[in-house]
This record gives structure tokens, C-alpha cells and sequence, in this order.
């Protein structure tokens, strides 16, 4: 890192004078080191995955939760620093009942993302806080159809047809782009993002995989994907796995 | 210039109320008094008495009657769960002035709520009871609130807000099944509550309430409950004027809370009662 040793990276409120917050930079790094998390816009609803390492044979299954909902129609899956991530998440469900008391309807995407971008940008305007160490995937079905935000540790938000972050992102992110993401359903959507999980993971270590969506299926709320779905995607992922290591 | 401080008071609603009538925290407001037994240092702001009203300067008036009311809801229990029913008519005074307001409402997957009186009341302790249930959505932990739970906390909030002399203009019937067994309780609207195999509120205690006495038991099948609720439904349409033959059923049961479409009854005015009312009642014309 050039920024190493040069005394620009100590603090946000200090610029480097090439123009970079080496503290949001390194923050970002958080994020690049966790486990991968994908979102993809199907055409009816939003899938996220989440691959999280078993970091011990102990450790109770389904526990570190990643995903959250924050509302009926709107959830959260988030990298990075899980404690961070845990904040955005209240601070997201405290946004969308404050909004509800307010206006008496539930928040739309486009400003719960605003608003979550705006909380997470203030941890990097001063000397005094620590920026999030966390990108967080937002989902949203709302009157204006399913919609996937990013909310990355410098403030920036920006809206995606799918995305991914994380340790896999770059092969996660090629996989994205050669869906037909207008032509698939979430049902078939929960069946790539477990594939697409399945092949940027190239440990041995083993992992959990979270799913969550919302769509016409869930009844537009957003929800854990169903246990025998979510294992039957899992089971696809493997096979389509094997088969491709197969031809290699 | 300092911005004028409006209610941001949870109790009160956003902007519905003036200064002189609002809660304004003492972090808000440099002229608020620090705590003191009307104005605690804990618990939520809902729950906190309004320092104008404890003072007695500027009273206000404008809930000492209700407007837009709903009348009767009549519950009983039965074998298979609890069945709650109210007709579908918001009365402004005498005036039959919404004729499909439903008035029974889900709560949660086991839980649902018969409201009467004040019919916009109704629609903020809906308000309330959702930013629970979505509480508890968020948790995602399989848990939600008990039937009982649900009256404890409406009873509470009734009570709490009697002794603000600014009540919530209800009487509720709460039912649900908890753990299999039927709970059914009913809380007023300054917060007398208490459970009962079959409850009814308001002209209904008069006229449901000896029918369900007579006929009611807590083995009744699902076809007899129903004809039970059609029979006191019927007597209510009556002799009540504030009812309309527009009706909804409720029903709570182990596969979960179903509210019906709304339905009308067979009535028969021919009765010799009807053709001359005056017949049997000594000193009216």
C-alpha cells in the first residue's frame, strides 16, 4: 500500500495528495477479505446469497446470521465486518419504521438506499470514527418493482441488476453477467447464486450458504429462502460443479 | 430564530397537535421541566403523561366524543378455536355513513382483533399492533406476539392513555389460540379488561350476551358457533339501530386466522313484536 508510512492513513478526515481517504480504502479492504455475498435482480423479485466460512466444526449451523430483513419488503445481506454490518441493519430497520411513521407507507428502495449511504458516509467525514468495515447488499421489492442497491464502506450507493462482493467478487461478477437476468425467475435465480457460490469458493474449507429473497414466491416479503429449496440448490450447485471438473 | 417546536410526541401522531398540547422532550425543549412523577426519566415518550394536561391549562375537548363509530363485536369460543363478528358500519352520529368499514382485523398468524367506537382509534391501535408484528418479522426468529400478549398490551395502552384523559374511543375484543387452547378476552376503552368464554361489547352485552349465556359451550362444532353468531348477529340487526346487515366472521384455529367476505342475513319483520311495538310495552304509543 503506498499509503503505508506517509502519515495520510490515520485519518478520514485527511486526503492523501493523490486525492485518496486511505481509511475508506483500507475499510473496502474489509470487505474484499470476507466471504463472498451475490445479488441478482431475477424478473420477479431479488435473490441474495451469502457463502460464510464455518470458521470452527463447533460452530451451531445457521449461526452469524448475514442476511436480515429490515422490513416486510426490504432486507439486507451484508460483507465485511459482521459487528458493522449489524449496525447498518438497525440502523436500516430504525430507518424504515421511522419513514413509516411518518408517511404512513413503507419506505421505497431508492431512499432507504439514500439513507443508508448517508449513515454509513458520515463514519468517514470525521477524524474520530472508524468507517464501516461492511458493504452491504440491500433488496427491495417496492411499488416500483424489485431493486438491488450497494451500500459500500465510503458512502457511495449505487443500484445494480446484480453485483457481488467479497473474496469472489470478480469471478462472482463474470458468472453475473453471463445470466439472461430479464429471462429468469427467482426460482431458477436461487440456483445460479448457489452455483455461483459454489464456484468462486476454490478452498478446501467448507461453508455455509444463506439464502434470501424476495419475490411473488415469498409472498413479496422478504424472506430466508425455504430449507428444502435452498438444499436443493445447494445439491445443483455441487453437481454442476462436478460435472464441469468433469470436462476439465 | 429558533424553529417552533411541533409534536414529534409518538402518542400524538406527526403534526397533529399543536405545542400547547404535545409532549416535547427536554432535549428538544429548553422549557420543559426536568423529570418529575407526570414526566418520568424512563420509559417511552407514549407512555408519558402530557404536562399541559396534568396542569389542567388548555383542556382539551376534542376527544371527549367519539365521530365515526363502529357498534357491537360479539366472540365466542369453540372447539376448533375462536370466532369473533361486527357488522361492517361506520356511523357518523345516527348517520349510516361507511357501510363496508371492516372492523375485525388480523393481527398475526393467531391472532385477531374486534374493535367498536371510535373507528379512526381503530385504525392507529392498528398502526401500533404492526410495527410490532414487523418487529417481530425482523427478528426472524419464529416468534410472535400470544393473543394474550396482544391484550395485555392493548389493555395497557387503553388504560395508559385514560389517564391522560385523552382515551382511545374502543372497546376491543381480543381472540386467538394459544398453545391450542382458545383465548378470548376484551378491554374497554379506559382499560377495564377481562377474559370470558364469550364476550360481546357495547348493545351487544344486552342483546348477544343472554343468547350466548343460553346456547354457548365451549365443545360447540364449527357449524353450531356459526349459527349461534348468526343468531345473536341477527338480534343485534334488530334492535340496534347502529347496525346494518352487513357482517363479518372471524375465525381463529389451528390452521391459522381467517376473516370472511362480508355477508348478509335472512331477516323476518313480520313478528307480531314488530307489527305493533307498542303492544307489549306499557306507556309508550
Amino acid at each position: 500500500m503506498s499509503g503505508i508510512g506517509t502519515g495520510y492513513d490515520l485519518s478520514t478526515s485527511t486526503f492523501s495528495p493523490d486525492g485518496r481517504v486511505f481509511q475508506t480504502d483500507y475499510a473496502q479492504k474489509a470487505v474484499d477479505n470476507s466471504g463472498t455475498v451475490v445479488g441478482i435482480v431475477c424478473n420477479d423479485g431479488v435473490v441474495l446469497g451469502v457463502e460464510k466460512p464455518i470458521v470452527s466444526k463447533m460452530l451451531v449451523e445457521g449461526s452469524n446470521r448475514r442476511a436480515y430483513a429490515v422490513d416486510r419488503h426490504a432486507g439486507v445481506a451484508v460483507a465485511g465486518v459482521a459487528a458493522d454490518g449489524r449496525q447498518i441493519v438497525n440502523r436500516a430497520v430504525q430507518e424504515a419504521v421511522s419513514y413509516k411513521n411518518l408517511y404512513g407507507d413503507a419506505i421505497p428502495g431508492r431512499v432507504l438506499a439514500d439513507r443508508l449511504a448517508s449513515y454509513v458516509h458520515l463514519f468517514s467525514l470525521y477524524w474520530y470514527s472508524r468507517p464501516y468495515g461492511t458493504a452491504s447488499l440491500l433488496a427491495v421489492y417496492d411499488d416500483d418493482g424489485p431493486q438491488l442497491y450497494l451500500i459500500e464502506p465510503s458512502g457511495a450507493g449505487h443500484r445494480f441488476f446484480g453485483t457481488a462482493v467479497g473474496k469472489g467478487r470478480q469471478a462472482a461478477k463474470t458468472e453475473i453477467e453471463r445470466l439472461k437476468l430479464h429471462e429468469i425467475s427467482c426460482e431458477q435465480g436461487i440456483n445460479e447464486v448457489a452455483k455461483i457460490l459454489h464456484s468462486v469458493h476454490d478452498e478446501e474449507k467448507p461453508f455455509e450458504m444463506e439464502l434470501a429473497w424476495i419475490c411473488e414466491a415469498s409472498g413479496r416479503e422478504f424472506k430466508r429462502v425455504p430449507a428444502e429449496l435452498a438444499a436443493a440448490a445447494e445439491r445443483q450447485a455441487k453437481a454442476a460443479l462436478a460435472d464441469s471438473d468433469m470436462e476439465d | 430564530m429558533l424553529p417552533v417546536p411541533t409534536s414529534h410526541s409518538p402518542a400524538l401522531g406527526p403534526g397533529c397537535a399543536g405545542p400547547s398540547l404535545a409532549y416535547a422532550s427536554a432535549s428538544t425543549r429548553s422549557d420543559i421541566a426536568p423529570p418529575s412523577a407526570q414526566q418520568p426519566c424512563c420509559g417511552s415518550e407514549p407512555f408519558m403523561v402530557d404536562p399541559s394536561a396534568a396542569a389542567g391549562l388548555g383542556l382539551r375537548r376534542h376527544t371527549d366524543t367519539p365521530y365515526v363509530t363502529g357498534t357491537s363485536v360479539l366472540g365466542i369460543t369453540y372447539k376448533d378455536g375462536v370466532m369473533l363478528a361486527a357488522d361492517t358500519l361506520g356511523s357518523y352520529g345516527s348517520t349510516k355513513r361507511y357501510k363496508s368499514f371492516e372492523r375485525l382485523a388480523k393481527v398475526n398468524d393467531a391472532t385477531v382483533l374486534g374493535a367498536g367506537g371510535e373507528l379512526s382509534d381503530f385504525q392507529y391501535i392498528q398502526t401500533l399492533l404492526d410495527e410490532l408484528a414487523t418487529e417481530d418479522y425482523c427478528a426472524d426468529d419464529g416468534m410472535q406476539l400470544t393473543p394474550r400478549e396482544v391484550y395485555a398490551y392493548l389493555s395497557r395502552v387503553l388504560y395508559n392513555r385514560r389517564n391522560k384523559f385523552d382515551p382511545l374511543w374502543n372497546s376491543l375484543v381480543v381472540g386467538g389460540l394459544e398453545g391450542g387452547v382458545p383465548f378470548l378476552g376484551t378491554v374497554g376503552m379506559i382499560g377495564v379488561h377481562y377474559t370470558d368464554k364469550h364476550i360481546a361489547t357495547g348493545f351487544g352485552q344486552m342483546l348477544a350476551r343472554p343468547l350466548f349465556r343460553e346456547r354457548h359451550r365451549p365443545d360447540m362444532s364449527e357449524e353450531e358457533a356459526t349459527e349461534l353468531l348468526h343468531d345473536a348477529l341477527r338480534v343485534c340487526y334488530y334492535r340496534d339501530k347502529q347496525t346494518t346487515n352487513k357482517f363479518q366472521i372471524a375465525k381463529v384455529t389451528a390452521e391459522g386466522v381467517s376473516v370472511s367476505e362480508a355477508f348478509a342475513l335472512e331477516t323476518q319483520w313480520g313478528y307480531q313484536a314488530f307489527v305493533n311495538p307498542a303492544a307489549n310495552a306499557l306507556g309508550t304509543w
